[in-house]
Order: C-alpha cells, then sequence, then structure tokens
C-alpha cells in the first residue's frame, strides 16, 4: 500500500545548523505516529518541511504516493495534508464558530465567493456546529476565541485543522502550555479523532505518546536516531541517554 | 451562548450569531440623512459636496484593501487616476460623452490596471510593497505625461465633453445634477463593500490581514485573494476617477499624484479603518477642513491637516471613529 505520507532523505539547513538530515519517514493511512525529541533537535522544523511552510534543501515530500515537494502549502493542504501549531494560530478576536468556519469555508470553495453572504452559508456554519460540538466545544461557539480557558484555545486549534477534513495531520505539541487538570480534554480529542487519518504527534509528554502511540521516532540535532514500537524505544539505551533519560519520568 | 447548550438549537443559534454580524445598525442611515440633508440646506456647497463624495468613494475603495486585507499602500491614485483618464480620453479622443458608461469605463480601466499590477505587486510586503505601490503611480504619471498625444501631458487632458444624464439632466450652475449622481454611484459602491466585508470571501481577508500563516495552513490561495480585492478595489478608485474627471471634465497629471495618493490614505486614518464609515467621516473633515482653513489662511492650511492628522495618530489611534467606539464601549462598561 502507499504511504499517505512519506519523507525521502529530507534535509534543511539554517546557515550553519543542519537543522534536518536525510529523514524518511513513513506513515500509513491510520497511523498513530508519536514524533520525540530534544528541544531544537528540528520536529518543528521537520512539520515545516513536510507541509510547505518551509522549502527543504534536498529530499522529497510525497502524498498518497504523489511527489508535492514542489507545491505551495496551501495545495498540499486541499490534497489532506493539515497541521496544528505549536504556538497557537488563532483569530483572536473572532468567535470560536467564525475560527471554525473560515477554515471550512475555504475547505468547501466558500471563500473565493465575494458577494455571497457568509451568513448564507449554512452548510458551512452547520458543519462547523457539529464539528465544535464533537470536540465539545460547543458552549464556547459564540464567546471570542481570546476569551477562552488556555486549555479550549489549544482545541480550538485543533477543530480549525480538523475542518479541513485532513488524510493526514501533524499535530505540534497540542497539549502545549496546558495546566494538568485540562490536559485531559486535549487527550480526549486526540483519541475521538477519526480513525483512518493518519497522524503525526509532536509531544514531550510522555504519558500522552505511551497512551497514544502505536510508532515512535526520535529526532535528536536533525536526524532520526532511533524507530519503533513504543516498547522497543523505551527499552532503547542510546534512547534514553540522548533523551528519555533526561525527563526521568520513563 | 447558553443557547447552543439546548439540544438542536445550535445551528439556529451559530445562524443567527452569522446573520447579527453582517445587521444593519440604525446609526448607518446617518451619513445619507446628512448627504440629503446637505443637498437642500447647503446649495451653494454641492461643488464641494460632489468632489467630497468622490472623495469617499476612493477612500472607501482603500478601505477594502487597507482595513480589511491589510495592504498598505502609498500608490492608490494610479487606479483613480487611470480611470480619470480612461473616462477623459474616451470623450475627449473617442468623442463619447454618456456619463454612466463613461464613468463605468473608468472603473473599467481601473479594474484592468489594479488586476495586472496587483498580480506582481502583491507577491511582495511590508517596507518592499510601499515602495514598489508608491514606485507603480509614479512610473504611471510619468508615462501619461510622455504621452502628451494621449493624455495632454502637463498641459492636461481638454476637450471632455459629457453629454446630459439619462439624456435629460443638463449639468448645471450649482451641479446639482452631478451631487445626485455621485451619491448614487457612492450608495452603489458603498452597498457593494458592505456586500464583499461580510461574505465569506471578506472574512477569509481579515484572517489574511490577522494571520496569513494560519491562512495558508488551512488551503487559502492567498496571492490570489488579495489580487481580487485589489483588484476590485482598484475597479472602484476607477469609478472614482472617472466620476472626478466628468464633473472637473478636466483631468490634469494631479490625478495620478504622490499628493494624492498620501491625501486619501490621511482621509482614511483620519476616519478609520476597516470599518468602510470611516472613509465618510474622514474624507469629509479633511476636504471641509481643508476648504474653510483654505478661506483662513491660504498658505497655511495644510499646518492644520497636519496637525490635525498628529493629534489623531497620537491619541486618536484608531481614527475618529474608532475613538468614538471606544467611548462608547467605556461608557458603557462605566455604566454597568
Ligand atoms: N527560521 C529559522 N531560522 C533559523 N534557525 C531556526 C529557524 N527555526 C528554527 N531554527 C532553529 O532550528 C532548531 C530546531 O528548531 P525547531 O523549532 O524545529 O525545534 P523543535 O524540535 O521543534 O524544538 P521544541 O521542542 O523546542 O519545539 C533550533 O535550534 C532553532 O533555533
Ligand atoms: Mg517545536
Amino acid at each position: 500500500m502507499t504511504a499517505a505520507l512519506q519523507t525521502i532523505a529530507l534535509g534543511k539547513h539554517f546557515g550553519a545548523l543542519h537543522v534536518t538530515r536525510q529523514v524518511n519517514l513513513s506513515l500509513a493511512a491510520g497511523a498513530r505516529h508519536a514524533l520525540i525529541g530534544p528541544n531544537g533537535a528540528g520536529k518543528t522544523t521537520l512539520i515545516n518541511l513536510i507541509t510547505g511552510a518551509l522549502s527543504p534543501d534536498e529530499g522529497q515530500v510525497l502524498l498518497g504516493g504523489r511527489d508535492v515537494t514542489a507545491l505551495p502549502q496551501a495545495r498540499r493542504v486541499k490534497q489532506g495534508l493539515a497541521r496544528t501549531y505549536q504556538i497557537n494560530q488563532l483569530f483572536s478576536d473572532l468567535s470560536v464558530l467564525e475560527n471554525v468556519a473560515i477554515s471550512i469555508a475555504e475547505r468547501v470553495g466558500a471563500a473565493g465567493n465575494f458577494w455571497r453572504r457568509a451568513s448564507a452559508n449554512s452548510h458551512v456554519i452547520d458543519e462547523a456546529v457539529e464539528l465544535l460540538a464533537r470536540l465539545k466545544l460547543d458552549a464556547y461557539a459564540l464567546t471570542p476565541v481570546r476569551e477562552l480557558p488556555y486549555g479550549r484555545q489549544r482545541l480550538v486549534e485543533i477543530a480549525i485543522t480538523l475542518g479541513q477534513k485532513p488524510t493526514v495531520l501533524l499535530l505540534d505539541e497540542p497539549a502545549a502550555g496546558v495546566p494538568s487538570a485540562e490536559s485531559h480534554i486535549i487527550l480526549d480529542a486526540i483519541a475521538a479523532l477519526p480513525e483512518q487519518i493518519a497522524v503525526l504527534i509532536i509531544e514531550h509528554d510522555m504519558d500522552i505518546v505511551f497512551r497514544f502511540a502505536k510508532f515512535i521516532t526520535v529526532l535528536a540535532s536533525g536526524g532520526i536516531i532511533a524507530q519503533g514500537t513504543p516498547e522497543q524505544i523505551a527499552g532503547d539505551a542510546h534512547v534514553r541517554a540522548v533523551y528519555l533519560g533526561q525527563g526521568g519520568d520513563v | 451562548m447558553t443557547e447552543l447548550l439546548d439540544n438542536g438549537g445550535g445551528s439556529a443559534a451559530a445562524r443567527r450569531f452569522m446573520a447579527g454580524r453582517e445587521a444593519w445598525h440604525w446609526a448607518e442611515a446617518l451619513p445619507w440623512v446628512v448627504a440629503v440633508a446637505a443637498f437642500f440646506v447647503f446649495p451653494d456647497y454641492l461643488a464641494l459636496g460632489t468632489q467630497i463624495l468622490i472623495a469617499i468613494i476612493f477612500a472607501l475603495s482603500l478601505d477594502l484593501i487597507l482595513g480589511y486585507a491589510g495592504i498598505i499602500t502609498l500608490g492608490h491614485a494610479a487606479y483613480f487616476g487611470a480611470g480619470a483618464y480612461g473616462t477623459g480620453m474616451l470623450s475627449a479622443h473617442l468623442g463619447w460623452g454618456e456619463p454612466i458608461s463613461a464613468m463605468l469605463f473608468g472603473g473599467f480601466v481601473g479594474g484592468v490596471l489594479g488586476f495586472v499590477s496587483g498580480w506582481v505587486l502583491l507577491r511582495y510586503h511590508g517596507l518592499t510593497l510601499l515602495m514598489l505601490t508608491l514606485a507603480t503611480a509614479i512610473m504611471l504619471k510619468e508615462g501619461a505625461n510622455a504621452a502628451e498625444e494621449w493624455t495632454g501631458g502637463f498641459d492636461g487632458l481638454v476637450g471632455i465633453s459629457i453629454w446630459p444624464l439619462l439624456g435629460s439632466f443638463e449639468y448645471d450652475l450649482w451641479g446639482k445634477t452631478y451631487y445626485c449622481f455621485a451619491l448614487v454611484v457612492l450608495l452603489l459602491c458603498f452597498l457593494a463593500a458592505r456586500r464583499i466585508v461580510h461574505s465569506a470571501f471578506g472574512r477569509s481577508l481579515v484572517g489574511i490581514k490577522g494571520n496569513v500563516g494560519r491562512m495558508h495552513g488551512v488551503g487559502t490561495p492567498v496571492h490570489g485573494r488579495l489580487v481580487a480585492v485589489y483588484t476590485l478595489s482598484a475597479a472602484m478608485a476607477g469609478l472614482a476617477g472617472g466620476l472626478f474627471a466628468e464633473s472637473n471634465a478636466y483631468v490634469t497629471l494631479d490625478v495620478l499624484s504622490f499628493a494624492r495618493s498620501g491625501t486619501v490614505l490621511i482621509m482614511l486614518v483620519l476616519g478609520g479603518t476597516g470599518r468602510l464609515y470611516g472613509a465618510f467621516v474622514g474624507a469629509a473633515v479633511y476636504m471641509i477642513l481643508e476648504d474653510e482653513l483654505a478661506k483662513l489662511s491660504p498658505e497655511f492650511w495644510e499646518f492644520g491637516i497636519g496637525l490635525l492628522l498628529v493629534i489623531v495618530v497620537l491619541f486618536f489611534r484608531r481614527g475618529l471613529l474608532g475613538s468614538l467606539d471606544d467611548l462608547r464601549a467605556r461608557s458603557m462598561g462605566g455604566g454597568a
């Protein structure tokens, strides 16, 4: 079967810094894949290369077997590739509903029409309401995003992305900054993701990683140092030395 | 908010909320009441009134790109001027002086120029974009200067002869006809602009202005979207230019000048960006003040305008209308 997402020998330099080295990743449909590594390992940069926010110096990105390395970000999104951001990228003056509606309107092609009232796009509004209900955000639908507690804002970040109905979903530290009392809402949302989506999650919280992932890739200094099942990674001495040992929580 | 918790009420409440975003407010009747009242109260000032209405249309076109899409420009006169020359040359060289179609032709010329230049310009942003918009208007002006045969060059385009409006309303001494004509055109432009900003397209522009990275991330063809609104804006500026050419029956290089690009920006900032009515307030205040100050002191009126601008940008950051909003919010917050 062709992989939903594949990177082939991806490489990137920031000046003298070799931030991505020969990264080969492959996610099948329905994959639950965690990407872990110490701060500055190049995890976010890798996501930026995959989505097209940055262009690689070498290597390729394949979506469903098709080479998309030359495609701009928006075109990759149209092919089912969506991401969340490590730092919230929300329209904080707008309501939760409108944040999600912007995304859905874009997917269904309503956003190109400058003559039709936004309020007349009832299918967009209905879908947004449904999505918010699914993420248990419906009580906040009409609230401006900036008034939400941080955990819920992280959920809006996910909701906007799900508005794209992605086939490949990249989650960049979805629980980052969320107080532990609230982190279960993020976990629940991740656990409830549609099964067929291929998910790549970056996360520092090992509880989340080991609960969620079926496969783990460990990145250090831009290169992959280990790949395997959670058990294999937990037992890998090298990984422990580079990374897991630091937190001491595994 | 609690309504959404009610079973099945979610979609209905959400739709009502979205409809509320674009609902008319009673205060929106004010500028039109003022414009109509001015027609009867100040019959001697209708020529100035017409120029104010034209300036509002021009400022409104700028608000579409600056206030909503965040495109900052110092060359918007390029499209106003293109429209003015388009309309003027249609009459002066081809003898076509039917005012409505000639004005629409001005809008068409502005729109085409907006599309072509926008395609290139909008690949850039920030200071680079600012300088490129400026350069575009300068080059267009120099081009118009060089194409003397067509534009009249430095001496201006003469021989514009506009036929009676709708075949019967002559251009009269007090400019009643043109005032009404300009007011109707402004109303139509305003309704169009209001419709545009309240469409899903308009919302996506606000998204681009607020966070362009996220819009790339939800699959927005950002460049195409910006070119589209730039073209609409340029067409509206072209209409204003066409109207300007018709009401003055004379076009000079001044329509393409840097001063005109700067003035329309000042008007909009004065009134407040991203709120449509900022164009009304800004253009009216600027032009009335200019007229009054020029009477007081022909040499120093610009000083007065400059002083006002300083006061507005220092103390009324969001323009006159924005500050009014803030004031209202504060008094309501204090009263509660
Ligand atoms: N645009 C950029 N220009 C130059 N250097 C950059 C840029 N973006 C990131 N870097 C550097 O590249 C390295 C990897 O950054 P990246 O954000 O990908 O790390 P990360 O693995 O996501 O870290 P974290 O766990 O802290 O989020 C860091 O040293 C960072 O300073
Ligand atoms: Mg990161």
